[in-house]
């Protein structure tokens, strides 16, 4: 059913650390290797090895600049993958119900065998989070690894999403944000976990920690380094003096002037 | 966003159809017998196989009959109710005056109520769209329907009802024109609220996820067609307003009213193109489209 569930009894969902991504896409490999092979449809590409490939992924990191008013620019990379909203308007423009949220734990999943690829859930995400796979046509996106989670099959360490698992930099981080407790909801209260475009109104329970403010080199002088100056200063009279100055006056020297 | 064929298509024909259907069952002396028979064919032919298109952009069209069952959110579903309550309907009151010369006029009235339900029902798919900025506003609804009962009333040959309806409809256009150009920056999304980083300064796309297309920049991220967007404009407003009012105010003949009828379908026709390659869906944003 399509209505949204007024509460849900946990609100699982990750925590994305712009500050530590590194951009090595090693999610995007992860999750669509875990995924292309458990829930639902295979994630499909097209013309893979041709000259113009495509195909069907529940993660993406996409790059920003951001120029500051003032210091070098800054490059941040942005994992995206379903933000799990609250209020997520791909459910309930859905008219077959194969969109839905669960009450039990929030997360947003499609039952791929009522979906008839009609797009236009796709069409509300205002974050690009789900896509038609071309080959199966009916609509895919990110699980929350529900799959994983809960798999006792699996040794506990791997109970969780692989994107998080796989994440070399710590940069994901999976939990309770209903659990105010949680390693998820502390870590965004202490850094500042922001919603992406608030102004739709989606309440997306994933949380992005903005980069923490950079280094800069102002007022910042190290102990050591009155040690760090120069222990000989240009050599003025003597023989190397001397050397520097005839060495200097030999043609094919820059006007006599050491660089 | 893509200008599907198939969603185009579906748009403007079903949207005359149903506006043909709808003078028919408000008619308080409609034609019986063949005349009936031919009508009522013509608004069946344009309403349905709009809507037949409308299936072939589906990844799964042979599960479609489950898109009736979640009416209660979703306008889509909502709009298939419609549909197929206007067709029944009128279907039944179709039979009464081509066979019986009967007049159930109820029936009529039923069928007229849902026609117009079915216009506004497809026009809210896009209108409740918050990710298309200039789709989301009550004209584009009110759009919809003028265009709907304005082609419906010249397919009908209701020359004095069509011209009105069609000044109306082609007024509307161009304010939501006007208006929809505005619409996205009001709508306060930019990359900068897209992905949070506008409070450390001026935030750009740098790279994009891959270096080839996918479905999102495919489906969403159109682009083509804006720099000629006001030429089509022109050429919409053209064929769908001026050339049917010229020709519906010059002495009648059927022959001139054929081509008003031509002129106007070619018209809304290239109006819906635009309103789907002049949409801009904000997930283009990522994706650094739509950067000023
Ligand atoms: S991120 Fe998009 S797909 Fe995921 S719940 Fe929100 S609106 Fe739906
Ligand atoms: S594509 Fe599938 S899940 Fe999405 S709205 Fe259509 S039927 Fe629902
Ligand atoms: S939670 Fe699972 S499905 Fe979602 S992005 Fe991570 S790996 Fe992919």
């Amino acid at each position: 059913m399509t209505t949204l569930p007024d509460s849900t009894t946990r609100k699982l969902g990750l925590v994305i650390d712009l500050d530590t991504c590194v951009g090595c896409h090693a999610c995007v490999i992860s999750c669509k290797g875990w995924n292309t092979e458990n829930y639902g449809a295979p994630l499909s590409d097209q013309n893979p090895y041709g000259s113009d490939p495509t195909g069907t992924f529940l993660n993406r990191i996409h790059s920003y600049e951001v120029q500051p008013d003032t210091g070098p620019a800054q490059l941040i990379h942005f994992p995206k993958s379903c933000l799990h909203c609250e209020d997520a308007p791909c459910v309930t423009v859905c008219p077959t119900g194969a969109s839905y949220k669960r009450t039990e734990d929030g997360i947003v999943l499609v039952n791929e065998t009522d979906c008839i690829g009609c797009g236009l859930c796709a069409w509300a995400c205002p974050y690009g989070a789900r896509e038609l796979d071309a080959a199966e046509g009916v609509m895919k996106k990110c699980t929350l690894c529900v799959d994983r989670i809960y798999n006792e099959n699996l040794p506990e360490e791997d109970r969780e999403p692989a994107c998080v698992r796989t994440c070399p930099s710590g940069a994901r981080h999976f939990g309770d944000f209903a659990d105010p407790d949680s390693h998820v909801s502390k870590l965004s209260t202490a850094r500042g976990g922001m919603d992406l475009m608030p102004e739709q109104g989606t309440k997306p329970v994933n949380k992005y920690l903005p980069p923490r403010p950079k280094d800069s080199w102002q007022g910042e002088t190290d102990v050591l380094a009155p040690w760090l100056a120069p222990i000989d200063p240009e050599p003025q009279g003597g023989f190397l003096g001397w050397l520097d100055r005839a060495l200097g006056k030999l043609p094919g020297d820059s006007a006599g002037k050491e660089g | 966003m893509h200008p599907a064929p198939s969603i185009i298509a579906f748009t403007t024909l079903s949207g005359l159809g149903f506006g043909l259907l709808f003078w028919l069952g408000l008619d308080a002396t409609p034609p019986t017998g063949w005349t009936a028979f031919f009508f009522f064919l013509i608004g069946y032919v344009l309403a349905i196989g709009g809507l037949m298109s409308s299936t072939f952009h589906l990844g799964r069209p042979e599960r479609a009959i489950k898109a009736f069952t979640q009416w209660r959110t979703s306008w889509l579903s909502r709009e298939a109710w419609c549909a197929v309550i206007a067709l029944v309907s009128l279907g039944l009151y179709a039979l009464g005056l081509v066979f019986f010369s009967a007049h159930w006029a109820v029936l009529g009235w039923l069928g007229a109520v849902f026609c117009l339900a079915t216009v506004f029902t497809t026009s809210m798919i896009y209108a409740q769209l918050k990710t298309v900025p200039r789709w989301n506003h009550w004209s584009t609804s009110a759009m919809f329907v003028a265009w709907s009962v304005a082609g419906g009333a010249l397919l009908s040959g209701r020359v004095t009802v069509a011209l009105v309806l069609i000044v109306v409809a082609g007024g509307l256009q161009l304010w939501w024109w006007q208006e929809g150009d505005k619409r996205l920056a009001d709508s306060g999304t930019t990359l900068a609220t897209a992905t949070g980083l506008g409070t450390i300064g001026t935030v750009r796309a740098f790279e994009p996820p891959h270096t080839g297309s996918n479905y999102l920049t495919r489906e969403m991220v159109f682009v083509v067609g804006r720099r000629h967007g006001r030429k089509l404009r022109m050429i919409a407003i053209v064929l769908a307003m001026l050339m049917p009012v010229l020709l519906l105010l010059a002495p009648f003949a059927h022959w001139l009213a054929a081509i008003a009828v031509i002129s106007h379908v070619a018209g809304v026709a290239v109006a819906r193109w635009l309103f789907f390659a002049e949409a801009e869906h904000v997930v283009g944003l990522y994706y650094g489209a739509r950067e000023a």
